[in-house]
């Protein structure tokens, strides 16, 4: 387990480095950061000085040695466009999308791990075939259509919920819906897929023989192993729900990161991007290493690989 | 001459009734997603490929005295533009008919980038193993922990939003599935017999993929393919809503709904309609996807 672990973190570690120095190249082809800190219609002198005092003058890979060691240092920068500093924005924003990706999650978990079990239950039932269209319509079904398709009907018609903003636990609902019902496909299948294999091996059987009533050989024995897969993929949905929220924070106006991210994006505050862009892919990094480690934890098979 | 009373046997006869395993054909035609799937996706590829014909008006002319029209089936709607107008007068029918050729065109080629990118690293690493295996092991790493919609949205925002830089970036971005899953069926194809065979009668490393393994993991690619094209017009349409894909006054399905914005509590079919357009392309792809599956692999639905 050790040297797994070992393994897995030196992995880890040289993806995130990797994953910042793609970050940091790509938004230095964005265009020279001199003359968008000028802003425009700045002297060329002007910009001159500016590229000498940021240090802009220097090749690439000391450039990026160096933003490398303020980054480690906790130092993220200066926004361009809200004049304030990159970290204490992010700080702001975090728990808006932190809250919107947990809900999600656990609407899908909610919806998915009773579906997905039913349909293996009944496989090839009406209730399968069910379970399957949810699942098939949620994977074909734009995000952002289906989030204003939400507001249409809870907003506009029915007048239950407010349109748009975070001030409330209503304005969680609706964006907690259509980010959830996005990411449940994949899980649902798995839920499926894993419920059949465990309820065909031999301890369901031996359990049935025992004269175990289905309820109890479905939830204590068969559940319990089908899930362990559901909770990894879990941990690495969270981390494509937060690039997702993109869409969603900015529809239903949540001031999150992802909305933070869409709105650096557009002004070419390119610290923030890259900013957001670095911590959304380490947080991914950080969830599949738990995942993979809590999964050979449960499973020993997994650590000789 | 006399008849000899023995009758010779038809040779016909003694042919044994073995069960015929189900043509492909059939198969296709019993499975029902399949079958839909098919007429979704025949349906948009007559829209996109029969547009010019069937469009009553062309999709970029502007009728300012014709604006927010309602569909037909909406009181004040009429046949003269059966999808009504939009805000700036274009009929929506025709804009809904091209946006099918957008769709399907960032579809059909990011599949392909991407899939030329992807199975060639999957079909490597699989194949080759070791070394090899490891480093794209960890370009797959890499690549999956950059989120793809914050990625491609930067990008698109510094070189322009076009089809072209779209479709660029999101068949550079989007090889992955492609590369997890050659990997790892290009594993399994490899220690069989035919290609130890191929490999102990000397045929080169090249001709051993290409001729050997390659079509023997076809069936996977097959519906990974599917499964991307169609993540690949939801994601364009997702970037042209906001703003950041194919820019006006070009009628993507996303940016019809993106426009339409405005004006959703009044007129919302002016969203439902390239919508319902969109989740149609995408279902029929993904079922066909599905249904090509089951029919390739009976035994390994899942």
């Amino acid at each position: 387990m050790l040297i797994y672990t070992l393994k897995r973190l030196a992995l880890a570690i040289l993806v995130a480095l990797f994953v910042s120095a793609v970050a940091f190249v790509l938004l230095r082809l964005s265009g020279d950061p001199a003359l968008a800190i000028a802003g425009e219609g700045a002297r060329e002198a002007d910009v001159e000085m500016i590229r000498k005092t940021y240090g802009l003058d220097r090749p690439l890979p000391i450039q990026y040695l160096d933003w490398l060691t303020t980054i480690l240092r906790g130092d993220l920068g200066q926004s361009l466009y809200f004049r304030t500093s990159v970290w204490s924005l992010i700080v702001d924003k975090l728990p808006v999308t932190f809250l919107i990706g947990g809900l999600s999650i656990l609407f899908a978990l909610a919806l998915a791990i009773p579906l997905g079990v039913l349909a293996a239950v009944f496989a090839g039932s009406w209730i399968d075939r069910a379970a399957l269209a949810i699942a098939v319509v949620g994977q074909a079904l734009p995000t952002f259509f289906f989030a204003l398709v939400l507001m249409m009907l809870f907003s506009i018609q029915l007048r239950w919920l407010p349109v748009s903003g975070s001030d409330t636990w209503w304005h969680y609902v609706m964006p907690t819906i259509a980010l959830g019902y996005y990411v449940t496909p994949p899980m649902m299948r798995l839920v499926r897929a894993g419920m059949i294999e465990v309820l065909g091996s031999d301890y369901i059987r031996t359990a049935r023989a025992k004269g175990l009533s289905t309820t109890s050989v479905v939830f204590k024995h068969g559940l319990r192993n089908a899930v362990v897969p559901v909770v990894a993929l879990a941990a690495v949905q969270l981390g494509y729900l937060l690039g997702g929220s993109i869409v969603i924070e900015t529809i239903f106006a949540l001031d999150g990161l992802g909305y933070l991210a869409y709105q650096s994006i557009t002004h070419k505050d390119f610290p923030v991007t890259q900013a957001v862009l670095l911590l959304l892919s380490l947080l991914y990094v950080l969830l599949t290493l738990a995942a993979d480690l809590l999964n050979a934890f449960l499973d020993p098979r997994i650590r000789v690989a | 001459m006399m008849d000899t009373g023995i009758a010779t046997p038809a040779p016909a006869a003694v042919e044994i009734a073995l069960p015929k395993p189900p043509s492909v054909a059939r198969r296709m035609f019993g499975h029902p997603g399949l079958v839909i799937g098919l007429a979704l996706l025949g349906l948009c590829v007559a829209m996109a490929v029969l547009a010019p014909l069937i469009a009553p008006y062309d999709p970029y002319t502007q009728n300012l005295d014709a604006r927010l029209i309602p569909p037909v089936w909406l009181e004040k709607g009429s046949w003269a533009h059966p999808l009504g107008t939009d805000n700036l007068g274009r009929d929506y029918f025709s804009r809904t008919l091209y946006g099918a050729r957008i769709s399907l065109l960032i579809g059909l080629s990011v599949m392909l980038i991407s899939g030329i990118i992807g199975t060639t690293l999957g079909l490597v690493a699989g194949y080759f193993g070791g070394r090899v295996d490891l480093v794209v092991n960890f370009i797959i790493t890499a690549r999956l922990a950059m989120p793809v919609v914050l990625v491609a949205l930067a990008v698109v925002a510094m070189i322009g939003g076009s089809l072209l830089v779209v479709i660029l970036t999101l068949g550079l971005l989007k090889w992955d599935r492609f590369a997890v899953v050659m990997r790892s069926a290009t594993m399994q194809v490899r220690s069989l017999d035919y290609v130890a065979a191929a490999e102990a009668a000397g045929a080169s490393r090249l001709r051993v993929l290409a001729g050997e393994i390659l079509p023997n993991v076809f069936p996977h690619l097959i519906v990974v393919a599917t499964v991307e094209a169609g993540s690949a017009i939801l994601l364009e349409a997702a970037l042209s809503f906001l703003g950041l894909g194919v820019q006006p006054p070009l009628p993507s399905w996303g940016l019809m709904i993106a426009e339409a914005k405005n004006f959703m509590f009044f007129s919302f079919w002016l969203i439902a309609i390239p919508g319902t357009a969109l989740a149609a392309l995408v279902l029929g792809i993904n079922l066909v996807g599905d249904g090509l599956r089951d029919v390739f692999a009976p035994e390994g639905r899942a």
